[in-house]
């Protein structure tokens, strides 16, 4: 490694933290965790604590670890501090002086980019619900044997089409008769594209039904969130390469996706290469047009819905989309307009779900310490049912609503829209 | 592992006496200047274990240093001998409301934001709005007597207090005042304790005064082309019968700090604007309004903004927050002072800030409740930077050498902490710290309770710099 410890740290970027104390409110693990060694000012304070020499890199890990990164505190911080950045850096020092693991080179290096691999997820989990091994392992209580509370995640997933049908459904190219009003190139993400496929393709109907024509670059590949998060930063910097390369090879309007996290780092490759060099102005021009389908659906405006659903929903942003992607009212205002649907909002929809990436499964009971939070929050509203934003909020939610004991719906946004049938307005 | 420690693990419940080095570097600094490494942290959530903690501290003699927050400007909760962090903000936080008495009573962690919520909703105020409301504790605010743009017209916070609940630095429970709007019996410890920066007990509750919120307000935003025009402007419209809640201040500097930062239209070309909020009765405002507007011309206002809504108002209050943060940016470090002189005397300290700046070359800014003569001169500099942090510390002295010498004082509202112990005697004269002195040391035998605040130690000087 060339670079000093200081720099890999963004030392520099720890003076912009006055020591305020205002993004103390804002922090869901400040909040849970009781300790300000779990605030984004200790964080940060450790992180110079550590590029000063006055503390380790070990001191640093459990802290930094136990952040969310769900970055509400960068929301509320009056001097701007480029906590991500601070956040990032920190992650990727700590796994640097980590031993290696085989399973987590793998899973990062090789599964999550690899549409092959995310395919066989689908599959694998289809396999797992169809043939009644799902029934077999949970009457055994073999997945609560299972490392990581697997048991509780897998009961939380939605169920999968077969492998046919995904294979039937999916075409790479939605070309329209009339001249198209948008022409989007559709980031499909390595989990939405597997787990969640029917998702995407709602997600794909409704932009044809809103007049557009969508394509699936075939180069595309994982967004890297899930890689920054961990610390690795070399391979998010490549899988964004990838993707900069794969949407230029169309002049699309939009780059859209549906999931909260991947859209926020999406919008934020610039930030991964140097200013002025040839990749951070791609970087750039990709980023100008990346936008979550909700701010799509709501520019187009072309849909009217026909079906009227009586029912109370609340909605639970993801932390990704309204902090990072800085999306708040599109995802509202979309609610708002299925006739029959009474939107019940959150007292704090800024706070965490505790889903965070993989956080949920890493820190599993601090998540759900989290989680209880929100879950109290959700019950107040008295809403039928949660709409999110974001693939991980909604199993979490949907793991919150079964802890509670409830009979209570978690939707994706694309999916509830696509059940009030919407006609295109033209 | 020492004795002291030991023993104080097996007082309190596990998991609330910190000592990993990453716990005690969370707690060794506040928002003001300097880290200071504890011993230990200790989560409180009980006024037995307070009194528990204190009694060890004083067999052992380890200072102990209380801590809420930790926004303090002035550096009250700093453990700058190190021993105990008294961490009060994990407290069970509780809001009693007598809407029929005006009053409320408090446990210390409450967010003092929260308790002017919960007495709008009875439609009273809680008046006392330090910026940081919605972070800082009632207890901090308590014990480093808090101020915030209503104290124009309504106080600071100790104007608010009937009654306190304390635990002394011996470790033994007491109450002072009561519940009473009156209450004259024997010597006011309630407004000895209030402001002492937690170095004459700790503060486990307190009973607050409540009073009516007025049904309505009126921003009013004038600019100036000239400081001094605006700080004559301000002592006007003060002697003119008309008490705003709010009147404050900020130079062309900080203008531009805000705009840069978060723009808001605010009018980058005057050299110094006031903002003002009126309270009272509707009826009320539009005339005291249209009086301010007739001052402000006479005094050759260069602009009069009248917000048209209450969002536009929110939005000009919002900038005004947003000065502290945003002067952040011109230079990584913030050295904010809060000296303060008699209103009549504001413009007078304006000059002399212009000549402290000019003779340093320091880039100097000032904003701030200027409507009660507490300004907020704030010198940016580089903590990195020794040369400059030297001449920072002369600056710093000059300025409370103008602000006594024009009849005014070394804090108006953040406290004495550790920065401003060493001009004490400046202000007090060497008598007058005597008697402090001995107040405390009577209180605090062992002088266990945040040792190395308020009063300067032998030869104790303004540093700002490391070698």
């Amino acid at each position: 490694m060339t670079s000093s410890l200081k720099e890999r740290l963004n030392y520099d970027k720890t003076f912009d933290c006055v020591q305020c104390g205002y993004c103390l409110p804002a922090c869901p693990t400040y909040e849970t965790m009781e300790k300000e060694t779990h605030s984004p000012r200790g964080r940060i304070n450790l992180v110079k604590m550590v590029a000063e020499g006055k503390a380790s890199v070990e001191d640093l890990k459990e802290p930094i670890e136990k952040c969310l990164g769900c970055m509400a505190c960068t929301t509320v911080c009056p001097t701007n501090v480029q906590y991500g950045e601070i956040f990032e850096g920190a992650k990727r020092v700590i796994d640097e002086e980590r031993p290696r693991r085989l399973v987590e080179d793998f899973l990062f290096q090789s599964f999550f980019p690899s549409s092959k691999w995310m395919s066989t997820l689908g599959n694998a989990t289809w396999l797992y619900q169809k043939s009644g091994l799902q029934k077999v392992s949970q009457r055994f209580g073999l997945t609560k044997r299972a490392p990581l509370q697997i048991h509780e995640f897998e009961a939380a997933l939605p169920s999968m089409p077969t492998p046919k049908k995904r294979r039937r459904e999916r075409v790479d190219r939605y070309v329209r008769k009339r001249p198209a009003v948008a022409k989007i190139g559709f980031f499909k993400g390595c989990v939405m594209d597997s787990v969640f496929f029917e998702t995407n393709q709602n997600t794909v109907e409704l932009l044809l039904r809103s007049g557009a024509e969508v394509v699936f670059p075939e180069a595309q590949t994982c967004c890297g969130a899930l890689h920054a998060h961990t610390g690795k930063v070399d391979q998010s910097v490549e899988l964004a390469k990838r993707n900069i390369e794969a949407f230029e090879e169309e002049g699309f309007d939009y780059i859209v996706n549906n999931a909260g996290g991947c859209g926020a780092r999406l919008v934020e490759y610039a930030h991964l290469f140097d200013e002025g060099t040839e990749w951070y102005e791609r970087a750039e021009r990709f980023v100008d047009r990346v936008r979550d389908i909700s701010e799509v659906l709501v520019g187009l405006d072309g849909l009217a819905f026909e079906k009227e659903l009586s029912r109370t929903v609340t909605y639970q942003p993801s932390c990704h989309l309204r902090n990072v992607q800085k999306v708040t009212s599109e995802p509202l205002d979309l609610i708002k307009r299925i006739p029959g649907v009474e939107l019940r909002e959150l007292e704090r929809p800024e706070f965490c779900c505790g889903s965070a990436g993989v956080y949920n499964i890493v820190n599993y009971e601090d998540a759900m310490d989290i989680l209880d939070v929100k879950m109290q929050d959700v019950c107040g509203t008295g809403a039928g049912g949660v709409v999110t934003s974001n693939p991980g909020c909604q199993l979490q939610m949907k793991l919150g609503v079964e802890r509670e004991g409830l009979q209570m719906e978690a939707v994706h946004l694309v999916d509830l829209l696509m059940e009030a049938d919407p006609r295109p307005k033209w | 592992m020492e004795k002291w420690l030991e023993e104080l693990q097996s007082l309190l419940p596990e998991g609330r006496v910190l000592t990993s080095l990453a716990d005690r570097h969370s707690y060794s600094f506040d928002a003001s200047f300097g880290e200071h490494l504890p011993d230990a942290v200790v989560q409180v959530k009980e006024k037995l274990e307070v009194a528990d903690v204190l009694k060890l501290a004083n067999r052992y003699k380890v200072p102990v240093h209380p801590r809420g927050s930790g926004t303090c400007l002035s550096g009250g909760p700093l453990p700058v001998h190190g021993g105990i962090v008294l961490d009060m903000s994990q407290f069970p936080a509780v809001i009693d409301l007598s809407p029929r008495d005006l009053t409320v009573k408090v446990t210390p962690s409450v967010l003092t934001g929260n308790i002017n919520k919960a007495a709008e909703k009875h439609g009273l105020m809680y008046a006392p709005d330090p910026s940081s409301a919605h972070v800082a504790t009632i207890g901090g605010n308590l014990a480093e007597n808090s101020g915030g743009p209503r104290g124009l017209k309504y106080g600071v916070t100790k104007d608010h207090v009937l009654g306190l609940e304390v635990v002394t630095p011996e470790g033994e429970m007491i109450k002072t005042g009561g519940q009473t709007i009156k209450n004259v019996t024997g010597i006011d410890l309630t407004k000895l304790i209030v402001g002492s920066e937690g170095t004459l007990g700790v503060i486990v509750g307190a009973t607050l005064k409540l009073m009516p919120k007025p049904p309505a307000v009126q921003t009013i935003m004038v600019a100036f082309d000239e400081v001094r025009k605006a700080g004559e402007a301000i002592s006007q419209t003060l002697t003119s019968g008309i008490l705003p809640a709010k009147m404050e201040f900020m130079d062309q500097a900080c203008i531009v700090a805000v705009e840069n930062f978060q723009p808001v239209g605010l009018p980058v070309d005057a050299a110094a604007v006031i903002i003002i909020e009126l309270d009272g009765h509707p009826e009320t405002l539009r005339v005291e309004r249209g009086l301010i507007e007739e001052i402000m011309e006479e005094m050759g206002a260069k602009e009069i903004i009248i917000p048209k809504s209450d969002e536009e108002a929110a939005k000009l209050w919002h900038a005004r927050k947003q000065v502290s943060p945003a002067i952040a940016k011109i230079k990584p470090t913030k050295v904010s002072e809060d000296a303060t002189v008699p209103r009549s005397k504001i413009p007078d300290f304006m000059d002399r800030l212009e000549l402290i700046k000019e003779k340093y070359g320091l880039e100097v800014v000032a904003f701030g409740h200027a409507g009660d003569g507490n300004l907020h001169p704030n010198i940016l500099c580089d903590k990195r930077n020794v040369e400059e942090m030297k001449l920072v510390e002369k600056a710093v002295e000059d300025m409370f050498q103008a602000a006594l010498d024009l009849g005014g004082t070394l804090s108006g509202e953040h406290g004495i902490g550790t920065m401003k112990a060493p001009f004490m005697e400046l202000e007090l004269g060497e008598i007058g710290l005597d008697m402090m002195k001995r107040i405390k040391d009577s209180w605090d035998p062992n002088g266990i309770l945040n040792p190395g605040k308020v009063f300067p130690e032998k030869g104790q000087k303004l540093v700002l710099h490391h070698d």
